[in-house]
């Protein structure tokens, strides 16, 4: 039963950072139809950003916002220079764009930064807090809490600013949202922008847990996608379940299977998804027009 | 003959270069690394370029082809062509079942699918490590031997691949122009379409997945032979996008694409040797712009061009006769 | 005996039915028209005949066998074919390739046989190559066979879809709106097309919307209103009908 909890925090603490992680696909793929294999880089950047900077002399919370800062830039130049000039690409070729730009921006990480790995001091100490016979360390709960505002932050931007509705009407219709005059080019950038945030975001909150380095997105990305499917690919609601979902499964799985496989979990779930309801949990089945 | 024109030049040139550069480090090691992944990548396209499906897995065949020879030559003593015929059969059985339920699936979806089966397949590598040696590998496979005769040097390992290598890039030319062919370009054209001429969709997915998965595995027997040594690194989801860029580099659906794209990526990082620490940002950054600008391919722009110009000049020539 | 036949056919796409109650017989040898207003289901109507979409009830019989939901490819293999409204031509072939795969059902060389090139194949080659050129050739479009798909423009690719239909030696050609986005004098070169390909002994359901093409060749008009039967008969009698007049015209 403690062991149960002790399950329960780490899976929460992983799932948001997946939940962060499969949002930020959604949000991309919802406003362009592409999937995003670069957003484990954003939550890479993000972090590695922060790290150098606090190393550097900033105050921690200015490192932070310049982290983020910095990858919400990396995430409009890769809308503008990677994904718009290739507008007609087919789904194959935006795939591998996308692929060559998480290769490109790892490169260039491992240009910085090198391949040491490194971590952020917690946000408020470190001391754990027992509850019952379990222990939640206080970066544990920042991590959900941050989760939790960033989510209904989007939330609240998609259901009730009028940027957010524009961004809404491009995921449903790119030709009649462009014909009511929505700038849609814009509404994509900010698109990439919102979810380069969110995956800093995340990226920050995890580094004073998990330690990071110029490799570390690669398998967050590859989750979070994860994530996105099990939850349903059109729904931002479903990316989030989803990623709560998957961090439990994994952390459950990890503990009574096997802690090895553990990666292999997360990618067996998706595969056993895909085979039986591709949609997800929240998604809609799609059809063709024939 | 004519349409085999291109093939038999590449052939001669393949077969002539160890004897025109003989003793060379180069042309036997190398050239076993440019013929491997040149079988890799032509037996990709089949899948990628004429099917039309995405695979993001395709290095968990070579791997299993690799581990199955290694593992039961070493582990079990097998005879070599025993072990690399069990490997075949059980890429076989499993590329078969698990082909129907991951064909079903289309873009995204598809891609995710051949991604997981990849991760899973690379991390059993890793932790199986009583069969598989875990991350540490495995080496001490016995020589392999060809009707009595031991391929025990660089110089025999290169015309084995070589022949190998050559064997594959015939099968495919020729099956791009067969029914065979067609049908699977059926299928990347219109599958409904396909369905009602009579071709069976499901199956001939389901085929070609299978039969390149059985080229990538028996490529990875001989892979582990050549090496004496097998190890999960090899076999990783970076190899298996390494794999789809050298088919998109070269240009989907053109066998000679595939090949080209091969060679080109295989001798990059011996080009890239000097600025080995911006290898990574380089593969990526030309992974961006082939496909941005060039999404067609390197080999198929070449054919555009190539017959944009010849057109002009017949056009041009026809101008001045009339 | 008839050569297809439907049997109180429903189709329901969640709340919506789209045909019900629809039955109708089509005899060997005729051109086979179902027309009737956006909507009323005449597509729909075509994709269950072609077991694209399975009939939520209702059967389909074609030379007295029950093909209800067979799948597609099998369907094809009984001998009917269809061209497409949004057109399916494979864009990524020639004109004369996408006609030898019309010619897959006929020949049946596999991967393994291919890839060695045996001379069974050889042979196959030749004689899929002579037959897709003759289905070219009959449809008048002998001259563009080498050209790629994509470079041909649209009223050739519309009679390609035909070509490549024919050349699986069909006895049912279902041809989806294949006047659509045509110009007259193609319209006509349709038309005589059409009955040149009936009189070679194969029967066409034909869905259209051009009514005077409809009305010069068919032998027999299904009209559809709302996914159900509103009347059959000649083009005369068609023609004539007060209910189908009211249904295009609207009532008086």
């Amino acid at each position: 039963m403690d062991q149960l909890l002790q399950f329960l925090i780490s899976g929460l603490t992983v799932g948001s950072i997946y939940a962060l992680v499969a949002l930020g696909f959604s949000i991309i793929y919802n406003a362009s139809d592409v999937v995003n294999f670069a957003q484990g880089e954003f939550v890479m950047i993000g972090a590695m950003s922060a790290i150098f900077l606090l190393k550097g002399g900033l105050p921690y919370p200015l490192a932070a916002l310049c982290g983020i800062s910095i990858t919400v830039l990396v995430g409009l130049a890769l809308d503008k220079l990677a994904i718009e000039p290739a507008k007609n690409a087919t789904v194959v070729t935006t795939i591998i764009i996308t692929i060559g730009a998480s290769i490109f921006l790892r490169g260039v990480a491992l240009l910085i930064w090198g391949k040491e790995i490194y971590g952020l001091p917690p946000f408020t100490g470190d001391k754990p807090i027992t509850i019952g016979t379990a222990t939640i360390l206080p970066q544990n709960i920042w991590v959900m809490v941050g989760t939790a505002a960033a989510v209904l932050a989007v939330k609240y931007f998609f259901d009730k600013t009028i940027m957010g509705k524009a961004i809404m009407a491009c995921s449903f219709n790119k030709k009649a949202a462009f014909l009511v005059g929505i700038n849609v080019k814009q509404m994509l950038l900010i698109s990439y922008g919102l979810s380069a945030a969110l995956g800093a975001s995340a990226g920050i909150l995890i580094a004073p847990i998990t330690f990071m380095s110029y490799g570390s997105g690669v398998m967050l990305g590859l989750k979070g996608f994860c994530a996105a499917i099990l939850g349903g690919m059109g729904s931002s609601m479903g990316a989030v379940v989803g990623g709560l979902l998957l961090g439990l499964i994994e952390t459950v799985g990890a503990g009574f299977i096997s802690s090895g496989y553990k990666d292999a979990i997360a990618f067996f779930v998706i595969m056993l998804v895909l085979f039986i309801r591709p949609s997800g949990i929240l998604g809609k089945a799609e059809s063709d027009r024939v | 003959m004519k349409r085999l024109a291109g093939y038999y030049c590449f052939a001669i040139a393949t077969l002539m270069l160890p004897l025109l550069f003989p003793d060379s480090y180069y042309v036997t090691v190398v050239g076993v690394t440019v013929c491997t992944n040149i079988v890799l990548a032509v037996s990709l396209n089949l899948l990628m370029g004429y099917a039309g499906q995405i695979s993001l897995g395709h290095a968990a065949f070579f791997g299993l082809g690799a581990y199955s020879s290694a593992v039961l030559t070493i582990k079990y003593g097998m005879n070599p062509w025993l072990a690399m015929t069990a490997g075949v059969i059980a890429v076989t059985v499993l590329s078969y079942v698990l082909s129907r339920p991951i064909l079903r699936l289309k873009g995204h979806y598809l891609a995710m699918a051949t991604l997981g089966l990849g991760i899973i397949v690379h991390i059993f590598f890793v932790q199986a490590d009583q069969f598989t040696g875990g991350p540490d590998g495995i080496s001490g496979l016995p020589v392999l031997s060809i009707l009595g005769y031991p391929i025990d040097s660089d110089l025999k390992w290169y015309w084995t691949f070589a022949i190998f290598m050559l064997a594959s890039v015939l099968f495919s030319l020729n099956i791009a122009h067969s029914r065979s062919g067609r049908a699977l370009a059926a299928v990347h054209g219109s599958e409904i379409a396909a369905q009602m001429l009579g071709v069976d969709t499901a199956r001939v997915k389901s085929y070609v997945f299978v039969f390149s998965a059985v080229l990538a595995c028996i490529t990875g027997s001989l892979f582990a032979h050549q090496q004496d040594f097998v190890s999960p690194e090899s076999f990783s989801f970076f190899f298996s996008i390494e794999l789809v860029t050298m088919v998109v580099l070269g240009g989907l659906g053109s066998t000679f694409g595939a090949v080209i794209g091969a060679i080109l990526l295989s001798l990059l990082p011996e080009v890239l040797l000097v600025f080995e620490d911006f290898e990574v940002m380089i593969f990526g950054a030309i992974l961006m712009v082939i496909m941005i600008f060039l999404p067609q391919g390197l080999f198929v722009a070449m054919e555009q061009t190539f017959f944009r110009l010849l057109r002009r000049k017949n056009q041009r020539a026809a101008d001045v006769t009339s | 005996m008839s050569l297809l036949e439907a049997r109180k056919l429903e189709k329901q796409f969640g709340g919506l039915k789209a045909i019900s109650g629809l039955s109708f017989s089509v005899p060997e040898n005729i051109i086979f028209s179902v027309i009737g207003p956006n909507g009323a289901g005449k597509t729909t109507l075509f994709n269950m005949l072609t077991s694209i979409y399975k009939p939520t009830s209702g059967s389909i019989f074609y030379k007295g066998n029950n093909i209800t939901g067979m799948p597609p490819h099998k369907v094809a293999g009984l001998g009917i074919t269809r061209t497409f409204q949004n057109l399916q031509v494979f864009l990524n072939m020639t004109a004369l390739e996408n006609v030898k795969v019309g010619c897959h059902l006929h020949s049946k060389s596999g991967l393994i046989s291919a890839a060695l090139r045996l001379p069974s194949v050889m042979k196959e080659e030749h004689r899929v190559r002579k037959m897709a050129m003759e289905v070219l050739e009959f449809c008048g479009l002998g001259d563009i066979a080498d050209m790629p798909a994509s470079a041909l423009p649209y009223g050739i690719l519309k009679k390609l879809e035909i070509a490549r239909a024919l050349a699986a030696q069909p006895d049912l050609l279902l041809m989806d709106e294949p006047a659509a986005g045509l110009n007259d004098t193609e319209t006509m070169e349709l038309c005589d097309l059409i009955v040149q390909i009936c009189q070679s002994g194969i029967t066409i359901i034909l869905v259209e919307h051009n009514m005077r093409l409809v009305m010069e060749i068919s032998h027999h008009v299904l009209v559809l209103n709302y996914g159900k039967l509103l009347a059959q008969g000649s083009p005369y009698e068609i023609q004539h009908n007060s209910k189908v007049i009211s249904a295009y015209l609207g009532g008086e």
